[in-house]
């Protein structure tokens, strides 16, 4: 038996039945399909969040110049009240609400008698007290439950106060995972925010999408960028903000970090205003030559192809000593990494730098395209719960609408080998024979961590613990941990830094006190001295 | 940092800026958590749990288990029972605990899923538990989950089978581990046989051994728990958090009780080590006698850097007013009072505090937030503030000397391992009060005036 049956034995012919399609061991020149995407099992200690985390707590939650209030009862405010590092910093006189967390704090008697009026008397209060340019409203559970209408008592407010007010029904029920909430989120940006600015183009622009600030990641790539050469209009939504986003349509390129949450937004920015785009990953030494190559190809430019390759070196430079150093105490490792729905194949690359390779990887909520590629989008079903997610279509922006390049321009750059629209998923990072689980729960986990023995393992803060007391170092790819950026070159040398120091750490040779090993009882056989 | 906290004091009735509580399901998760081989379960979406799970994990830098049911849309819709039904069976099955203890959440009770009828028709193995407590997220706080699921065990397990069986029934209040093995010491010195529950001691401090253990050694067992309403006496320590266990346990077993505040400081030790001596009959050794005397002692000895200086305490209530009287026992002034928790008690429990040292100006409010006391301290500053994590940017905007204590903690080490109660506790906190405050002389004194000894 292999390590994958072995580990699927172990449950009950019906939760066989539905995990053996979300197991698979890597094979070369196989199709490799996956389950994903759909419902948990009850009980199984998945390491799923829900709707409004994914809403809310990713992609809202770092809009710094948005006041936004979390309609429901407290605790879901609190626990997305800087728990997610996406930092941010204001210039001039834009005010950063990313300290405050805002809620009606719903009542027994307001779910009895319906929160709409809470609501508004809490918008009333906002206003008065902090007077933002913008406000959004993220309702949890209870609230799609009683009905409150939130789009109507913001539709009202908005009117009263001629403010952009922004209304997510982002309960936590909806969907099966955070995925659900980026998607409402990203709608209701793309209605209401997107497009509404009036800055002129600019020459060399492009939006940052997917990138969260983790750490300080969007800043270091920004960094990296601006040095290029390359204008940034917006980054969705990572120190972002209203302000920026409402020009994001005047870009020459989309950048997607973030495949899972926000491919949405790409895809409605290339219909509605046709801004193409590329998906990017600047995070290990080979991920972002790659990106920064691929973006200076479409904008086609030689001083800026020049450019890139002279960052790209001078980058290089700057941190190959310290990271060949790093690799000496790294190589031949193996490592698993389960982060996010598109985040594992970022750690890929960089880890390949380092020596160290991927034996057993998954994503929380990933789709089957974040695994197998866009093409196998055609061919995904929808089910009850996908259904239930509000999907918008939108249409060519006939005033806003402009292209970077002529179709047959675009054509060409497809066939010569650039990933225009095109993201080839998990698969074409990772190597043979790894075992890849979707949805991953605490049980396989713990069972894979016996039977592939990994060196590092890389997650989230609710089995980080876990790991780390089987005696394996434990990384968290959520938070790095409270450091970072782990993006850029700069980020990779964080990164290399810190696993090794995490491997090496003197306390691991505590662990087992002496007297485990060594006789402590003392004595001499009767008769001798 | 804090910039668009106005000085200025307006009334809300509906905004609630920066919480000083959360949800009832995290306290809930907390005292089931101090079980022996017992699964927490979250019956609602998964994301309440997957929260919990991270803010406990974060608190305690332990795991934190527990399970949930999950909820769909569908489910949300036509109830949860089979979803919850099915973690029961998949939970014993692949997870294999003891007992598996159940809380809702606000989306089941707003649909009014029936608990009671489900678990019933649930398939439990043979020798299994499965018990529940309600916990809607709009009632109350964590500390009112806390004590919710303490009653829910109980009520499903504790007997009065007519034959007492000489031991203490302790409530421990909405504390750390290193609170619950302090109070455990005291009660082993006063020779007390006890139950404590719950005792998350050994499970959220839970050694390092290289073999994870998804259930550690800690916890109070089943068999403990049923034998409560065997017990002679309870205590509840907190009067606000564990007031309603000790009340339940009377009422269902004839448990007599005694509720006491949290045993912070000198006196309200004090208060614990006498319904000890009481209840056993035995004297205080002198082991305790000698702490309590060391504490004293370091009073005495510090008092002048301490005394007179306002101090702002915000937390959970029990541990606000045990904070407030040690601060008071160290001769300062407990400016500021505040918890999130709703409910009258707090505010005439501090009241009763302020009168009995005699100090004037004092506020004592329940049911605020982090940012209304930033806004009185804007107005009437203090000079330490002592409280969880969440404070530590209030602290920094105003230029506060701070000191962590209470829950949550989520960005420091070891405070969870290390007690603020018992004589042992006074002392620690004496020493981080302290620190705080001769560390902030040290940096902010002219060079010439920079003291060799203090």
């Amino acid at each position: 038996m292999n390590s994958r049956e072995k580990v699927l034995d172990k449950y009950d012919s019906k939760i066989y039945k539905n995990r053996k399609e979300h197991i698979i061991q890597i094979e070369d020149g196989e199709a490799n399909v996956i389950a994903a995407d759909t419902r948990a099992i009850p009980g199984i200690l998945t390491n799923r969040g829900c709707c409004y985390a994914g809403c809310k707590g990713v992609v809202i939650g770092p809009l710094k110049d948005v006041a936004t209030i979390v309609h429901g009862p407290i605790g879901c405010s609190y626990y997305t009240w800087g728990t997610r590092r996406s930092k941010s910093k204001s210039e001039g006189d834009m005010k950063n609400f990313s300290e405050y967390s805002l809620s009606t704090d719903m009542q027994e008697t307001d779910i009895v008698f319906g929160g709409d009026k809470k609501l508004r008397q809490a918008i009333d209060e906002t206003m008065a007290i902090f007077n933002p340019s913008c406000i959004m409203i993220c309702s949890t559970c209870p609230i799609g439950l009683i009905g409150d209408d939130i789009h109507a008592v913001a539709a009202k407010a908005e009117a009263d106060y001629g403010i952009k007010i922004l209304a997510f029904s982002c309960e936590g029920y909806k969907g099966v995972s955070q995925s659900g909430g980026h998607h409402i989120a990203n709608n209701g940006l793309m209605k209401h925010i997107i497009g509404t600015g009036d800055a002129e183009p600019v020459k060399y622009s492009i939006n940052l999408l997917g990138e969260y600030n983790i750490g300080g990641d969007g800043w270091e790539i920004s960094r990296i960028l601006k040095r290029v050469g390359y204008n940034i209009v917006s980054v969705m939504t990572g120190d972002g903000s209203v302000e920026e986003l409402k020009n994001a349509h005047i870009a020459d390129l989309n950048l997607v970090q973030c495949h899972r949450s926000i491919n949405y937004i790409a895809e409605m920015l290339k219909t509605k205003y046709g801004t193409e785009w590329l998906k990017v990953n600047f995070i290990g030494i080979e991920g972002i030559k790659q990106s920064l190559r691929d973006t200076a190809a479409f904008f086609n430019d030689p001083e800026l192809t020049a450019r890139t390759e002279e960052v790209i070196a001078d980058e290089i430079d700057e941190i190959m000593e310290e990271m060949a150093l790093y690799k000496t105490k790294l190589e031949g490792k193996t490592a698993a990494v389960y982060v996010g729905g598109s985040r594992t194949h970022h750690y890929i690359n960089l880890l390949k730098t380092l020596g160290v390779e991927v034996v057993l990887a998954g994503y929380e909520f990933a789709h089957r395209d974040d695994y197998e590629g866009r093409e196998v989008l055609p061919s995904i079903k929808m089910d009850a719960d996908s259904k239930n997610i509000e999907s918008i279509t939108v249409e060519k922006d006939p005033e806003k609408y402009r292209t970077f390049h002529t179709e047959e321009r675009i054509q060409e750059l497809k066939d010569a080998g650039l990933p225009i629209e095109s993201y080839t998923g998990l698969w074409s990072d990772i190597n043979d024979k790894a075992m890849v689980t979707d949805d991953f729960n605490h049980f396989e986990t713990e069972e894979f961590i016996k039977l592939l023995k990994p060196d590092i393992f890389f997650s989230g803060i609710k089995d980080k613990y876990v790991v780390q007391h089987s005696g394996i170092p434990s990384r968290q790819l959520h938070s790095y941990d409270y450091s970072g950026p782990y993006a850029g070159f700069k980020g990779a040398l964080n990164f290399a830094k810190e696993v090794t120091l995490a491997v090496n750490t003197p306390a691991w040779n505590l662990v087992q006190a002496p007297w485990k090993s060594e006789p402590t009882l003392e004595g001499s056989l009767g008769g001798m001295e | 940092m804090l910039d668009l906290t106005p000085k200025e004091v307006s009334e809300r009735k509906a905004l609630r800026i920066n919480p000083l509580k959360t949800c009832q399901p995290v306290g809930a998760i907390y005292a089931a958590l101090g079980v022996h081989n017992c699964m927490p379960h979250s019956h609602g979406s998964q994301g309440c749990c997957s929260f919990h799970r991270m803010f406990l994990t974060r608190h305690f830098k332990e795991p934190a288990i527990a399970a949930s049911s999950s909820f769909t849309e569908g489910a949300s819709v036509f109830g949860g029972g089979s979803n919850l039904k099915t973690a029961i069976k998949n939970i014993f099955e692949i997870y294999n605990p003891d007992i598996i203890a159940v809380h809702t959440t606000c989306l089941s009770e707003t649909i009014g899923d029936d608990l009671v009828t489900y678990i019933t028709d649930a398939k439990i193995p043979e020798g299994k538990i499965v018990v529940h407590t309600n916990t809607p997220s709009y009632v109350g706080s964590h500390v009112t989950g806390y004590s919710n699921m303490i009653v829910g065990l109980i009520n499903y397990l504790s007997q009065n089978t007519g034959e007492k069986n000489g031991k203490l029934a302790l409530f421990p209040g909405f504390v750390n581990p290193g609170d619950m093995r302090e109070m455990k010491k005291i009660m082993t010195l006063m020779g007390v046989e006890y139950t404590m529950l719950p005792d998350t001691s050994g499970v959220m401090d839970a050694p390092m051994t290289g073999t994870y253990n998804m259930y550690p050694k800690g916890g109070t067992k089943v068999d403990d728990i049923k034998d409560l309403g065997n017990c002679e006496l309870s205590i509840g320590l907190g009067e606000i958090t564990s007031i309603a266990p000790a009340e339940f346990l009377e009422k269902k077993c004839k448990v007599p009780f005694q509720s006491l505040p949290l045993p912070i400081g000198v006196e309200l030790t004090d208060q614990f080590v006498m319904s000890l001596n009481h209840f056993s009959k035995n004297e205080v050794p002198y082991a305790l006698e000698e702490e309590r005397g060391q504490l004293v002692d370091i009073l005495l000895d510090s008092h002048q850097y301490t005394q007179n200086k306002k101090v702002a305490i915000y937390g959970d209530p029990d541990t606000v007013l045990g904070l407030a009287a040690f601060a008071l026992e160290m001769g300062m002034i407990p400016k500021y009072l505040t918890t999130g928790t709703p409910g009258k008690d707090f505010e005439a429990n501090a009241q009763a505090l302020f009168e009995k040292f005699g100090v004037e100006d004092c506020v004592a409010k329940s049911n605020v937030d982090l940012f209304l006391l930033q806004q009185w301290i804007k107005n009437d500053g203090v000079d330490l503030l002592i409280g969880g994590t969440h404070g530590k940017f209030l602290a920094k905007a105003e230029d506060i000397p701070f000191v962590r204590a209470g829950f949550p903690i989520l960005d420091r080490y070891v405070h969870s391992y290390l007690p603020l109660v018992g004589y042992k506790g006074g002392m620690r906190l004496a020493e981080m009060i302290l620190s705080a405050l001769m560390d902030r002389q040290d940096r902010d004194c002219e060079d010439e005036d920079m003291e060799m000894i203090m």
